[in-house]
């Protein structure tokens, strides 16, 4: 079955013509678009490592139909740096050592901005770890996590304009 | 996955028309799309029905009563502050339930047509009566020891995997359907089935029949200022329950006037405990009643498969459910919602 979808893409109107309806979008965006910044981890899931933004809410890529998202605005990790400057959540978790083999990170990041946008952990790292806990990380670096999202939090709570996504 | 027609239904007519036998609604996807993955379910078909307009509004009407579109997402719903000063155990339960991506996309109508999360369900090699009429059961037997202890049969042993059921059962809500044979209202607890001789019968529901929404009558709101639900896992968040409780309860002059008990994690159903609720009726708050409630409400439970444990659990969540619903419900969300952990003092230690 071949049809048409149309994203905004990172900003960017795409046309899209696909010819299976089993893809998800995690598949689209990895292997159809070559936008390989969004982790595939369990593929079911359970991990978050494919955690993108649509229409501003975090979701699991995976479990996504692209054939579902006809006019959905999707971003990406790729989407959140403005050239070389990075979103406040990238930089918070190099600040704070969010990260060791850093496969699950993009996954982080996207969550963590959807979190922060959902306005529900604060300043809490109880409600931090609570928020975020759809994005396993297999190296165990929830400490330094939580830290960035809370960096993150205070400082897009200051500066909420500061080009977050 | 076995490749399938997809369509984008405009209204809940057209969607029912397009129903056959081989083809399945898609909500949120969290559940359907998994399980055409491990090849669990195999529509030929996939009826998007997320595109159906008037079905994401959460409406209270004057009298109280609110109905919710079978569309709303998950967290919208335990978000809506209109709604979760209304039904604060429903908006706990949905908190419990997932993780924030999941929440996000599952749908309300999704939640509750939900299957099991027996793992000789999800695994398409496996004998399994419920998927595979007359092939057996695996579980039984199996490595799963979280099987039902309440209302299963030698046909299968699965339980309902929903938070939200929970109390909803609980605070009698009614589910409304859109069929070949038009529209109709079923009890949401008479929507799941026990498995008795027809196991792959998961609900009442009739060939092609869609949940539009779901109505809390406005005695629901009645129960807002002691309603909690527990939710107790294998891990503080973001895992199925091995057991559940939502309790409620009235309270007038010291006493009990009229209270709510279901059970979840513990059948194939959520299960509403209502000679429990009768014990309870009239009585002061305490936890030796408590204590006897709890006990009425696992009287006719049996171990399916190694998993006694769940017996004495389910009794223990269930009265310290009650307790925490006789303490009052709290002024804002716990940090970690329907947690037994959020009844202590603050844990931060970060």
């Amino acid at each position: 079955m071949s049809f048409q979808i149309t994203l905004t893409l990172n900003g960017t109107a795409r046309e899209i013509a696909l010819d299976d309806t089993r893809v998800t979008l995690l598949d689209l965006l990895r292997e159809r678009l070559e936008m390989p910044g969004t982790k595939k981890g369990c593929d079911r899931g359970q991990c978050g490592a494919c955690t993108v933004l649509v229409d501003g809410r975090r979701i699991n890529s995976c479990l996504t139909l692209a054939a579902t998202l006809d006019g959905a605005e999707v971003t990406t990790i790729e989407g959140l740096a403005r050239g070389d400057a990075l979103h406040p959540v990238q930089q918070a978790f190099i600040d704070n050592d969010g990260l060791q083999c850093g496969y699950c990170t993009p996954g982080q990041i996207m969550s963590a901005v959807g979190l922060i946008a959902e306005g529900t952990a604060g300043d809490d790292p109880e409600r931090i770890r609570e928020g975020m806990s759809g994005n396993i990380c297999r190296c165990a670096a929830y400490h330094g996590i939580t830290l960035a999202v809370r960096q993150a939090a205070r400082q897009m709570d200051n500066d909420p304009k500061g080009d977050a996504a | 996955m076995k490749p399938f027609d997809f369509v984008q239904p405009r209204s809940a007519r057209d969607a029912v028309a397009q129903w056959g036998p081989d083809a399945a609604y898609l909500g949120g996807g969290t559940n359907l799309v998994d399980l055409m993955k491990t090849g669990a379910l195999q529509p030929a078909r996939v009826i998007d029905v997320t595109r159906l307009p008037g079905l994401d509004r959460i409406e209270v009407a004057a009298d109280g009563a609110v109905r919710i579109g079978a569309l709303v997402r998950n967290a919208d719903l335990a978000r809506d502050a209109d709604f979760a000063v209304r039904a604060p155990m429903v908006a706990e339960a949905l908190l419990a339930g997932a993780s924030g991506q999941l929440r996000n996309a599952a749908t309300l109508g999704g939640n509750l047509m939900q299957h099991t999360r027996c793992p000789y369900f999800m695994e398409p090699d496996a004998a399994c009566n419920r998927r595979a009429p007359g092939t057996g059961c695996d579980a039984i037997g199996g490595a799963w020891d979280n099987a039902a202890i309440l209302g299963h049969a030698p046909s299968c042993i699965a339980t309902n995997p929903s938070d939200l059921c929970v109390p909803l059962a609980a605070l009698d809500a009614v589910v409304e359907v859109e069929g070949p044979d038009g529209a109709r209202d079923i009890a949401l607890e008479e929507l799941h089935r026990l498995p008795g001789d027809a196991p792959e019968r998961e609900t009442t529901l009739a060939p092609g029949e869609l949940i539009v929404a779901l109505r809390l009558p406005a005695e629901a709101a009645a129960f807002a200022g002691h309603a909690r639900y527990l939710k107790v896992r294998e891990r503080t968040s973001y895992a199925f329950a091995l057991v559940s409780a939502a309790a409620a309860m009235r309270l007038e002059g010291g006493r009990i006037a009229e209270a709510r008990l279901a059970l979840g994690a513990v059948a194939a159903k959520p299960w509403r405990a209502r000679t429990a609720e009768k014990m309870l009726a009239g009585q002061p708050p305490g936890p030796d009643l408590f204590a006897r409630a709890a006990e009425a409400a696992l009287a006719g439970a049996a171990p399916a498969e190694g998993n006694g444990w769940k017996i004495d659990l389910a009794r223990r969540t269930a009265a310290r459910a009650l307790a925490a619903a006789a303490a009052g419900t709290p002024e804002r969300m716990p940090a970690l919602p329907a947690s037994p952990f959020s009844l202590s003092e603050d844990l931060s230690h970060a």
